[in-house]
């Protein structure tokens, strides 16, 4: 089993054999080298390296900094980080540096990482290719004329291009697993609550989860680990102890029953994505797991449900950015003018489409119709994923319909975007653990991504059969070929 | 217009009065709800942990949470919870498991431009409160949720659409409020003070509020309609808003019922509305219609869990409630036979344990209740229920004048002394039967032909010459006789039983 860059780097940091300082000035030159990604929004080369020297002082003072010792990790620009930016790449955010850091980067401190820059994303989180930034779009490292993904493009493309071994995402309706799955890494959603929300900048309260990206399986899990726990600060954070994963990680697929989604693998998925899906279950059967079909009848609904949903919580959650307390003021006569320039020019389109959805699900005479149905909804994929997990113990399904898109390839109507998110909204909508494991190449060579569930609280469960599926890849290397040749995208034709 | 009060506390107008016209004889009767809000007396606000402290250097008890910055979250404060608990209780409500909603509007002195309360699971259902009157006032709900900051609009009107710039202090954004919300149960102004007062003893007994209605930390928004008097059904309501006293409370229901008389009188109709109080005007004015309501857009707060208070907890705080207001007035009515309106004002100034206490060490009830009522409305500070006991059957052994008790009562006050060493001291030596007989026989001894007047005179003259003799001997007594033993002896000589 390969450790993964990021728990080489620990280890050799902790043992004393290499400094905190070289990882993390490997990463800043290779994330100036791979600048044409458009993998970050921020920097924050100094800090970093003098967090880095830090850990080596440490270090040498006999110290053990931690599980990431010297690790760098590169955040999601919607994880508050004190009095830096966090822009979640909107230009309403103008120049609001939060006076406090999100409990994860907390614990990350705390367990010796260094925080090397902010990363990209579709604004507020909403989107799946990275292009709703108000700062322009991120590249796909496998090719820079396609799309990372999104919403967290950002943070996919840095781990996926060799900038950084680890970053921190959110997941709301699929925005770590399918950038994952289009840069070929591995993306990790955890069960709702099982990680801190403190610190994150809310799209949907109640679906949004920050979860890790990794190169191999070991170090989302290592990164999983320092993360996840109890933090009084959300109330909705899961109180239970957080498992030792290493029996997991190492453990075999023996006997273990994976249920393939049948809904997800039928209509309006690629050929190409659907043949790697089938080449995953297979290896998972000859390694001795019971392999299956399994029906989840309201998956095909959690679509409309979480479109329902999200927005809803979104325009309630964004109604703070009203140019009042921080971030832009467009100056105009009486509060409320004032209020609505401010919002007209700091938001972009996508952002005002949902703010304008969700205003209208919520709307007096429309809630029961829109918002009430689709919490129903909601319980019903709850109910049917209870009944598929009576027989299964992990569901597969792919992560992505297809690979990396082309860019402008679905701006041009939202629904189309929207369908991205077809795969992995369900879990969102159950509160459940998933995970993106690249499993081989498609299309134009391009990664394709499958996608492992598990029930509530079932990470240790997810990660055995993500750690056999990264096992059973013939001929894998970890995913980042091109690190250090971050050259070689510099041509392309995003707009 | 006429203000009949009529029976009992309802107050109904007469139309056919000057200024109306309607078919005279329409009688008209005022139906009112009200809404309190009461902040709780919490050290830390609702969902986070800055102080919960009136005034302040504006913006200086403040946080990143109450401040509704990104990717802050809510966190219940547990000590609101429990002072929730306590009011429901103490209003006899249901306390059921609850769940937090979000409340959306745009306001600049609201942080996250929704505000978290409760919507349609209140932690708080159902109950009444008692008023001194007897009235039983149905409560629909008691619910918890979070306050706003506070502008100040300079320029203009002084509103935000025309001030020239605004300021804002969160120092009050996320202190905890209940909003208790009545049906519409009142009928008159007089009925409507009668609640709020009996409501913030409740707050008080229970330890919820301060009651401050000057400071804000108790708010009253009034909803007030009118019905011909007999009408089964409700007209058409108005929210008053900006009530920020118990006499504004009266003034304002009372203009807005009359306002909506005169409409209806006149055959137009009541426009459901949210009007403001102007407390320099004395009049009500039209805010917002329900046209132009917000649409609040409630949904279930997706940052908090439901609450579900332990039952052993909630039995536990039911346990430690002290007596509320009512259950006083109901022990010292039993006490001392009289109705608990009567000693409303005994015990909202604290003194009904002692009342209580003087009864059982023997006083007469009546004589208790009228010191506190009349002599004692600055407070009984060191009085003891023995000593005013004692006081009170010295004044009725005719030991002491009414004028000397006063004095000794006031004394006690301050010196915690028994009513003997304080009259002793004075001098207030009581003037013995067969001495005052003596002085009442040397003065008609001195003054035969007034002495004459009274025995022969009218009524007129006897009454007069009554007064003469009476005022001899206190003269002669230094005032220490008492004047119903003066009278009676004064009878006696002259052989009359009605002198």
């Amino acid at each position: 089993m390969s450790p993964g860059p990021a728990a080489a780097i620990a280890a050799a940091v902790r043992a004393g054999e290499r400094s905190a300082a070289s990882a993390v000035q490997e990463s800043l030159t290779a994330i100036a080298a791979g600048a044409d990604l458009g993998a970050f929004n921020a920097v924050t080369a100094e800090a970093a390296l003098a967090r880095a020297e830090a850990i080596d002082s440490a270090v040498a003072a006999g110290e053990d900094p931690g599980p990431l010792a010297g690790v760098p990790v590169a955040l999601k620009d919607n994880i508050c980080t004190r009095g830096t930016p966090t822009t979640c790449s909107s230009r309403i955010l103008e120049g609001w540096e939060p006076p406090y850091d999100a409990t994860v980067v907390d614990l990350l401190n705390a367990a010796g990482a260094v925080v090397v820059g902010k990363t990209n994303m579709d604004e507020f989180a909403m989107g799946s290719s990275t292009e709703n930034s108000a700062f322009g779009p991120t590249r796909n490292p496998h090719d820079p004329g396609r799309v990372p993904g999104g919403s967290s493009g950002g943070s996919a493309a840095a781990v996926a291009g060799g900038l950084t071994p680890l970053a921190l995402a959110s997941d709301t309706g699929g925005s770590i697993r399918q950038p994952a799955a289009l840069c070929g890494i591995v993306g990790m959603k955890p069960t709702y609550g099982r990680v801190s929300r403190y610190g994150l900048v809310a799209f949907a309260s109640s679906l949004d989860q920050i979860g890790p990206m990794a190169r191999t399986v070991t170090d989302a899990a290592l990164l999983y680990s320092v993360i996840a726990g109890h933090d009084p600060l959300d109330s909705t954070s899961i109180p239970e102890p957080v498992g030792n994963l290493n029996g997991a990680l190492a453990g075999d697929v023996d006997g273990l029953r994976v249920g393939i989604v049948t809904e997800l693998c039928g209509e309006g998925i690629d050929g190409d994505v659907l043949a790697r899906l089938e080449a995953a279950a297979g290896a998972l059967a000859s390694a001795g797991a019971e392999v299956g079909e399994v029906s989840v009848p309201a998956a095909v609904f959690g679509l409309s449900a979480y479109f329902l949903i999200a927005p809803a919580e979104a325009s309630s959650n964004l109604a703070r950015y009203d140019g009042v307390r921080y971030g832009l003021r467009v100056p105009a006569p009486g509060a409320v003018d004032m209020n609505v320039a401010t919002r007209t020019a700091g938001f972009g389109d996508e952002v005002k489409r949902r703010i304008m959805l969700g205003s209208f699900a919520l709307s007096a005479g429309y809630y029961e119709a829109y918002y009430g149905k689709a919490l129903k909804v909601r319980t019903l994929v709850m109910r049917d994923f209870a009944a598929a997990y009576e027989r299964f113990d992990v569901l597969l399904a792919p992560t992505s319909p297809s690979v990396a898109f082309r860019f402008g390839e679905r701006t041009a109507n939202p629904l189309t975007m929207y369908l991205s998110d077809v795969c992995t909204v369900a879990s969102n909508l159950a509160g459940h653990p998933a995970i993106s494991v690249p499993f081989g190449s498609g299309a134009d060579g391009l990664p394709v991504g499958v996608q492992v569930m598990a029930p509530a609280l079932g990470e240790d469960v997810m990660f055995r059969a993500a750690a056999a599926l990264e096992r059973l890849l013939p001929g894998t290397q970890p995913a980042a070929a091109r690190a250090g040749s971050a050259g070689a995208v510099t041509k392309g034709t995003a707009p | 217009m006429s203000n009949r009060p009529g029976g009992g506390a309802d107050i109904v107008w007469e139309a056919g009065s000057p200024g109306l016209d309607a078919p005279a004889g329409t009688e008209w009767e005022m139906v009112i709800g009200l809404e309190v809000h009461a902040e709780l007396l919490t050290r830390t606000k609702l969902f986070s942990a800055s102080a919960n402290s009136f005034g302040g250097e504006p913006n200086s008890h403040i946080d990143p949470v109450c401040l509704g910055l990104p990717g802050t979250l809510p966190v219940l404060n547990r000590h609101a919870v429990e002072l929730a608990i306590r009011v429901g209780l103490a209003l006899g409500a249901e306390v059921q498991p609850s769940i937090f909603a979000r409340k959306n509007y745009y306001y600049p002195d609201m942080p996250k431009n929704y505000q978290i309360s409760q919507y349609d699971r209140p932690i708080n259902v159902g109950g009444s409160l008692e008023l001194p009157s007897g009235k039983v006032v149905g409560i629909v709900r008691a619910h918890l949720e979070e306050d706003t900051g506070k502008s100040t609009h300079v320029g203009g009107a002084g509103r935000i659409d025309d001030a020239a710039w605004s300021l804002v202090d969160y120092n009050r954004a996320g202190v905890p409020l209940l909003e208790i919300v009545s049906h519409p149960d009142l009928r008159s102004a007089a009925e409507a003070r009668e609640y709020v007062t009996e409501l913030r003893a409740t707050l008080l007994a229970v330890g919820a509020s301060d009651g401050k209605m000057e400071e804000g930390s108790l708010r009253v928004d009034a909803n007030v309609s009118v019905r011909p008097l007999g009408s089964p059904e409700l007209g058409t309501r108005c929210e008053i808003k900006n009530v920020n006293s118990l006499r504004s409370l009266g003034r304002a229901v009372t203009f807005e019922a009359r306002r909506q008389i005169e409409l209806l009188s006149s055959g137009e109709r009541v426009t459901q509305q949210t009007r403001h109080w102007n407390e320099d005007t004395g009049r009500t004015s039209a805010l917002r219609s329900k046209e132009e309501a917000t649409d609040y857009r409630y949904f279930p707060e997706p940052d908090l869990v439901p609450l579900a208070p332990d039952p052993a907890w909630i039995e536990q705080i039911r346990a430690g409630l002290p007596l509320l207001p009512r259950q006083r007035r109901h022990r010292l009515a039993a006490a001392t036979g009289q109705p608990p309106a009567r000693l409303a004002l005994v015990v909202e100034r604290g003194q009904d344990e002692l009342a209580l206490e003087a009864t059982e060490a023997g006083a007469d009830p009546e004589a208790v209740l009228k010191h506190l009522e009349q002599n004692l409305a600055d407070g009984t500070d060191r009085l003891t229920a023995a000593g005013l006991a004692e006081l009170i059957t010295m004044e009725q052994s005719g030991e002491l004048t009414s004028n000397q008790v006063k004095e000794v009562l006031a004394e006690m006050v301050t010196s915690g002394e028994s009513p003997a060493t304080v009259a002793r001291r004075a001098g207030f030596e009581s003037v013995g039967a067969g001495e005052l007989a003596g002085v009442v026989d040397r003065i008609i001894g001195e003054h035969p032909a007034e002495w004459q007047r009274l025995c022969a005179g009218d009524d007129r003259e006897r009454k007069k010459m009554r007064g003469f003799f009476t005022g001899q001997v206190m003269r002669a007594t230094k005032g220490q006789a008492n004047g119903r033993d003066v009278a009676a002896l004064l009878a006696d000589r002259a052989g009359t039983d009605g002198l």
